[in-house]
């Protein structure tokens, strides 16, 4: 049989034995790309490395991946710049895959910029949409302006296409039936003890309290309007009341009014797509609606008829934002009460 | 300490809500918008003041930009930078962020030498956030962005916190370093009115692509490895269907709309 010719390659990352839920995202569009793109000839192969974590490259191979290129070495432990882009590069020149895919984390945005600077290549940051054209070329749409404006960007002639993919901008695809097939790769001829100069001495995350916003079917975000930590608390109850979680915008944010960075949404923070957002005290601006797009139906309490988070609104409320939520509140407690009466 | 600084004039981030695209003609229309200084490389500029502060030497800004954007350069020379070092020159316009970044480390290299090159993680407007570490590769320096908190000991060995999702990251290396600054990392300060008098005086040196020795084929659109094709605006217009009445009128409706998302039993 003919060897299969790897056309997309997904770098994938993995902090602490645990894979980023971008990185399947991201995967979930490279099978999407070989399955429709006539144009490209070619199947999906994801790129793992780290120390100890061929489980992961098992999990891996079930989301439409035809290869996995598993590197593995104590010196991968913690993702590393120049150790990561060593091994990449080595990889990359070998392989020459088409297109190159990561996910634009913090560790993704250091790592893909990188490896288009060693590899003289064309990278487009955030894409929020790829597609490949009839000539074969991938076409990458990214913002600018805070998501103000879209634009599509092409890398005609140097390869691969590199482009990166922000967390939650694409949903999870299903695990499937069939594997892929893993191969080892010898990390001694990969990476090499000159390529470090940064040492990892410490990594620490932990998971946020609560449901995440990504995760809530009912969004209630606030903005500045809210007005005071003391009016923030009723957004808290009625999310609570509603089972959803509550989002932020970064003034509201750098008010101290909330829970911390990862409620903020919009371009720099998450994006959500939730049956029900609900916006009180929120202009609107771009950086923010670039987060909510997506959403099921979008709701906004503004006293500002003319506030452009009208525009992009369901149902608008011209009103104070205080006043609806705590009526809200008093209304949705009310019909409770009543089911239990009955 | 030799600190570089890269600054970013930027068109003002409050105003892109203006922003359109000429229906006729696809083309951006951002046409009175104020230029600042790309609002992150303030607090890579403070950082580089206060390191300053603590170990003497000089702050370098360092940019790419029209020549019109000398004036936001002189904002950061206010700060308490003591020169700045303006790429300018035709050839560099339309640059991705490579072609960018070949430019700027050009320009660190002549106005070196350098141990420490400062930079924002990501401009308001592009936003790629790929130059700190473009430039750091094309120098051969070691690099590290989305930094939220670092120190610099007087042997030359940093430890540097980057920002991962849910957490941090810790690493160790020596200088010379590019290191990508965040918001979070301090508050920049006010520029004041001595700072801008002494600031008049300060030199301005505009560098073009003869200065810089580079190749006008890897430089701005022509040396970008990526392309632009067609500009879009978004379409986010929905019904909007505007609910009237008192507070706990629109309450109920709300909460029949709730219902008839299932979102509330
Ligand atoms: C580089 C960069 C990145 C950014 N990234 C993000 C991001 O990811 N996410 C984000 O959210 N922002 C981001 N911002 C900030 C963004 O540009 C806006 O400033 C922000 O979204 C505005 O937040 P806001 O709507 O809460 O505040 P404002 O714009 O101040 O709006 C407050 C609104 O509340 C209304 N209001 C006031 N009082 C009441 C009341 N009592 N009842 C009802 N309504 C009331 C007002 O009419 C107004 O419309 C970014 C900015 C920059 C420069
Ligand atoms: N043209 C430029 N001139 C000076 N600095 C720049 C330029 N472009 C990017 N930078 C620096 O690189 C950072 C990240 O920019 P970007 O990669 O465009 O998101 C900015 O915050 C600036 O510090």
């Amino acid at each position: 049989m003919a060897e299969k010719r790897l056309a997309i390659w997904v770098v994938v990352e993995q902090n602490q034995g645990k894979l980023a839920s971008v990185s399947i995202e991201v995967l979930g569009q490279a099978a999407r790309l070989v399955e429709t793109a006539s144009a490209l000839s070619g199947g999906v192969a994801v790129v793992l490395l780290g120390d100890q974590v061929g489980d992961l490259a098992e999990e891996l191979s079930a989301y439409g991946v035809d290869q996995v290129y598993w590197v593995d070495d104590p010196r991968l432990k913690h993702y590393q710049n120049d150790s990561y882009s060593g091994v990449l590069q080595r990889l990359v020149e070998r392989e020459k895959p088409d297109i190159l895919l990561f996910g634009a984390t913090g560790a993704g945005e250091e790592l893909a910029p990188t490896l288009a600077a060693r590899l003289s290549t064309g990278l487009a940051a955030h894409c929020t949409g790829l597609d490949v054209n009839a000539d074969g070329q991938l076409v990458m749409k990214v913002p600018a302006f805070g998501g103000r404006v879209l634009g599509e960007i092409f890398c005609p002639n140097t390869r691969p296409q590199m482009a990166s993919i922000k967390p939650g901008t694409f949903t999870v695809p299903q695990r499937r039936a069939g594997r892929g097939e893993i191969v080892r790769e010898d990390a001694s001829s990969l990476l090499l003890d000159t390529d470090i100069r940064l040492t990892t001495v410490d990594v620490l995350q932990s998971e946020p309290l609560g449901l995440p916003l990504e995760k809530a079917d009912v969004v209630i975000a606030g903005g500045y309007g809210m007005g005071s930590k003391k009016n923030w608390g009723l957004l808290e109850q009625l999310a609570a009341e509603l089972q959803g979680a509550v989002g932020c915008t970064r003034p509201a944010l750098d008010e101290g009014w909330t829970a911390g960075e990862h409620t903020m949404i919009g371009t720099s923070g998450k994006t959500v797509r939730p049956k029900v957002y609900l916006g009180c005290g929120i202009s609107g601006a771009a950086h923010h609606a670039a987060g909510i797009k997506d959403s099921g139906v979008i709701i906004n309490v503004n006293r500002d008829a003319l506030a452009p988070a009208h525009a992009y609104s369901d149902y608008c409320v011209t009103a104070d934002a205080k006043k609806v939520v705590e009526a809200l509140l008093e209304e949705i407690r009310r019909t409770k009460n009543e089911k239990r009466g009955r | 300490m030799e600190i570089a600084v890269l600054l970013k004039p930027v068109p003002d981030p409050a105003q892109y809500d203006k922003i359109q695209i000429d229906p006729a003609t696809g083309i951006l229309v951002r046409e009175g918008l104020k230029t600042v200084i790309n609002p992150e490389d303030k607090h890579a500029l403070e950082a580089a003041l206060q390191l300053k502060e603590q170990y003497g030497g000089r702050v370098a800004l360092i940019g790419m930009a029209p020549a019109s954007a000398v004036e936001t350069f002189r904002e950061g020379l206010a700060m308490g930078a003591e020169e700045a070092f303006l790429c300018s020159d035709r050839a560099f316009a339309g640059a991705d962020s490579l072609a960018t970044s070949r430019v700027l480390a050009a320009a660190v290299k002549k106005a070196g030498p350098f141990d420490l090159v400062l930079s924002g993680s990501t401009s308001a407007d592009g936003g790629t956030a790929h130059v700190p570490s473009q430039v750091g590769e094309l120098l051969g320096f070691a690099h590290l962005t989305h930094v939220i908190q670092f120190e610099i000991g007087s042997d030359g060995l940093a430890s540097v916190r980057t920002k991962m999702e849910n957490g941090y990251r810790e690493s160790r290396g020596r200088l010379p370093l590019v290191l990508g600054i965040r918001r979070e990392l301090n508050t920049p300060r006010y520029i004041s009115l001595m700072g801008i008098m002494a600031a008049q005086g300060k030199p301005v040196h505009v560098w073009s692509l003869d200065d810089l020795g580079l190749d006008k084929g890897k430089v701005g659109l022509a040396g970008s490895p990526t392309q632009p094709g067609k500009l879009y605006q978004p379409d986010m217009k929905r019904k909007g269907e505007v609910l009237q009445g008192e507070a706990w009128e629109v309450a109920q409706r709300l909460v029949g709309i709730f219902r008839s998302t299932g979102i509330l039993g």
